[in-house]
């Protein structure tokens, strides 16, 4: 072992390296209910050719390896279920170019959310990306290959459709660059019109190889942006609202979430709806559209536009910081959601299942949904708040999520971001020729297993 | 439970019929106004019960002493009428619960209520309200529930209202100043109208405000400017109190030129129009608002109520008028305040 040490630190220097106790115990565990279990390395490397170096040293000397983002999935995606060597990719963070005209970025595998936002604002004020309301810290290239979501993901679709290109350090070592890059220097198409590599990538969980560089798209950044907020309180309402809403087809983004506390949220639904503009009028005139396509609604007196003066500031944030909040409401700031990707006419279903199982397991419970493409789709989060220190309560909490994974299953639905249980429950469901495939490019890609295992494992 | 009392023969006798006449936002013959009003004393359904939309101005607008807004929310809510929609009627009724998330001074014989609006505690400070700023009041368990007037839902307010009012006596006010034109209207008008006792003396802040800065005569400097004046609603159901505001700025050096929509003919900030009417009305009362406020000439937008002063500020700011409560336009006065431009 203490040879693997000495290796790792001739890729990295003396700093990339760590195996005391107390690094390790961080890297041991997430914020979520999962048990932790310790790498036997930290690593940071700082280049393609040094992430290159300790796959190799991996793959010669079979050992896990696990690259980490910022780490916040909730639901132990980096918690080295085997041991190993955890590959923390943070200080892989340069933008390394943003392409003005054609609206993309391309940046380094550990470059967070903040820093690119940051870096737009000050550099290219007439762009955007799709910002997901997670913490700052966390990874662009964590938060496509896991399928995130993002402030743009009504109108565009997932964080990982909005990929452009990629670079690989495959399970063997070699770099690979997937799209428009492996052509040439442009870094404006993941996939069309070759065939589209992406996907032995994206979703995978870092199971088929370690993401270093990626490219994807930028949107305009308008100069305004306002919010309004249509709350009901009949469920079945919901899908057709949503249906109505989307169908104006000018929309940033359209969240919906219910919550017992505090009181003044208590039995409603709400919509909070995003749009933006580059004048004043264009603003008032959205607005008046959002109020119009829902004007049966309020007629019939089902739905109503909440006064949101006061809390404004918080729904504008970017990411949002109220989860946050919501996690310390039974003190002790724990949460984890399972947040299956499902059809909207579900959602009534949903919201039931949240309440039964809040009730049946005696906890906190605050739900989000957020639309996908236009209303193709929507993330259903069923979040719960947990006391860390309250065992018995993360047992429950860990009892609900598994319970809500097998509804959403039975329901059609797909897990997001699923932990290594969620995945074997979702492979025993899928369709066996499906899991057929999915174990050929498994094998092929990392014939040893040493990628994230534990995750993913169709052998 | 309490009841509205209401003089029937009051209504059945008017000579004018004003209550629905000089309504701003329902129009009527003169004897279509009678008899619609008649058809609510009745019982009977009539078309003010699906179109009225809350502005309180009838209450003012009623020199007879009865009370037609109260009355119409009572119809409405026995026949299940909705002024606005059921989500948004039920969230002001669970966000103004009791909850046991209240704030409560140092309390003396004369106490400040700031009802549910926090900004007021900080306005209610420095030397004109250095004797009481500590014994001050503030929440749900504090707070008149006339709000709920709009949604019509007077079985809330008839249900909190005594509680309230317990609430208060329970802590030995003896005088309660009302910084909220809201709370000194539930407490004068709303609770004699249902028979309601109020053990404790009522001051309204404006005559607070007006006796202190007499008193204060000496530090006041002269502001030399020009306001137009934001109604708010509540004080409809305290219009003898309306004079208190040219009082006040007549002693600060504060001028308040004529328009259109003042006085009994103002228009409310109509904030709480966008649930009940749509946002058509509520967007078309506030440009005619403001339109009005700018033809004036002039510099700063007054308010009194810290709810219309939140939904108005950023709209007269960008029609160029400076957004200021009446309570700090004394305190700049007195030179506690630095001038806001």
């Amino acid at each position: 072992m203490s040879d693997i040490l000495q290796s790792l630190k001739e890729i990295v220097g003396e700093k990339g390296v760590s195996n005391n106790p107390e690094e390790l115990w961080f890297y041991s565990r997430d914020p979520g209910v999962l048990d932790p279990h310790f790498p036997d390395y930290v690593v940071a490397p700082r280049t393609t050719e040094e992430v290159q170096k300790i796959v190799q040293l991996a793959n010669r000397e079979n050992i896990p390896i696990v690259p980490m983002g910022g780490g916040m999935a909730l639901t132990g995606l980096v918690i080295p279920l085997k041991g190993g060597i955890v590959l923390d990719m943070k200080r892989m963070n340069k933008i390394l170019e943003v392409n003005e005209k054609a609206r993309y970025a391309v940046v380094e595998g550990g470059t967070s959310q903040g820093v690119l936002k940051a870096y737009l604002q000050d550099h290219h004020p007439m762009l955007r990306h799709s910002l997901p309301d997670a913490p700052p810290a966390t990874t662009i290239a964590a938060n496509v290959s896991l399928h995130g979501q993002g402030r743009l993901t009504q109108q565009y679709g997932f964080n990982s459709d909005m990929v452009t290109g990629l670079e690989v350090v495959l399970p063997t070592g070699e770099v690979c660059r997937i799209g428009s890059p492996s052509l040439g220097p442009y870094w404006f198409s993941k996939g069309p019109t070759l065939p589209d590599l992406s996907g032995l990538f994206l979703g995978w969980l870092g199971t088929t190889g370690i993401i270093t560089k990626l490219g994807f798209k930028l949107y305009p950044n308008k100069k305004y942006r306002d919010v309004e907020l249509l709350v009901t309180d009949r469920v079945e309402l919901v899908p057709d609202i949503l249906y109505k809403l989307t169908h104006l087809e000018m929309l940033e983004d359209i969240n919906v979430w219910f919550q017992p506390k505090p009181l003044l949220f208590a039995g409603n639904f709400h919509c909070t709806i995003y749009f933006t503009g580059d004048t004043e009028e264009e603003i008032d005139f959205k607005r008046r559209m959002v109020w119009d396509s829902v004007q049966g609604y309020l007629d019939s007196k089902d739905a109503g536009f909440m006064n949101i003066q006061y809390m404004k500031d918080m729904l504008m944030e970017m990411p949002q910081r109220g989860i946050a909040a919501f996690a310390d409401v039974p003190k002790g700031g724990g949460f984890e959601y399972s947040g299956p990707i499902t059809i909207i006419e579900h959602f009534p279903r949903y919201a039931a299942k949240v309440i039964e199982l809040a009730e049946k397991y005696d906890i906190l419970y605050a739900s989000s949904a957020r639309l996908i493409s236009g209303g193709h789709s929507m993330m259903f989060s069923i979040s719960f708040a947990f006391n860390r220190n309250d065992k018995a309560m993360m047992t429950r909490v860990k009892h609900a999520l598994d319970e809500a994974t097998a509804f959403s299953l039975e329901m059609g639905g797909i897990p997001w971001k699923p932990n290594y249980m969620e995945q074997k429950m979702t492979m025993e469901k899928m369709d066996p020729v499906t899991l057929k495939l999915l174990q050929m490019v498994k094998k092929n890609l990392d014939p040893q297993g040493i990628m994230n295992p534990g995750n993913w494992e169709v052998n | 439970m309490y009841a509205l009392k209401f003089n029937e023969k009051v209504c059945a006798t008017c000579p004018s019929a004003d209550c629905l006449l000089k309504c701003q936002y329902m129009t009527f013959e003169k004897e279509e106004a009678h008899e619609e009003m008649m058809k609510i004393v009745r019982g009977e359904d009539s078309r003010v019960l699906h179109e009225c939309m809350t502005c309180y101005a009838c209450e003012e607008y009623c020199r007879r002493g009865n009370h037609p807004y109260y009355l119409i929310g009572e119809r409405r809510e026995e026949r299940g009428i909705y002024t606005a929609p059921r989500p948004i009627t039920n969230q002001w009724i669970n966000m103004t619960a009791m909850q046991g998330k209240y704030m409560v001074g140092d309390i003396k014989e004369k106490a400040i209520s700031c009802c549910f609006l926090p900004q007021l505690a900080e306005m209610a400070t420095g030397e004109i309200f250095k004797d009481v700023a500590s014994s001050v009041v503030f929440g749900a368990e504090f707070m008149c529930p006339a709000v709920h007037t709009h949604f019509a839902k007077m079985s809330v307010v008839k249900e909190r209202l005594p509680v309230v009012i317990e609430n208060l006596t329970k802590l030995g006010i003896k005088e309660l100043i009302c910084l909220h034109d809201e709370c000194y209207g539930t407490f004068t008008s709303i609770a004699p109208a249902y028979g309601m006792e109020v053990p404790f003396k009522l001051t309204y802040y404006m005559d607070f405000l007006l006796e202190r800065m007499k008193e204060l005569k000496g530090k006041i400097v002269p502001l030399n400017i020009t306001v137009a004046y934001q109604r708010p609603c509540s004080n409809r159901l305290i219009p003898d109190k309306h004079h208190l505001v040219r009082e006040i700025l007549d002693l600060i050096g504060v001028s308040m030129p004529d328009r259109r929509y003042q006085d009994e003919n103002s228009l409310c900030c109509a904030e709480l129009f966008r649930p009940i009417g749509g946002y058509r009305i509520a967007d078309d009362v506030q440009r005619r608002n403001l339109d009005d406020m700018v033809a004036t000439g002039a510099e700063y937008c007054l308010f009194n109520c810290p709810a219309c002063q939140d939904v108005l500020s950023e709209k007269v700011a960008k029609r160029g008028l400076q957004p200021v409560h009446i309570i700090d336009l004394c305190r700049t006065a007195i030179g506690e305040k630095e001038r806001e431009v």
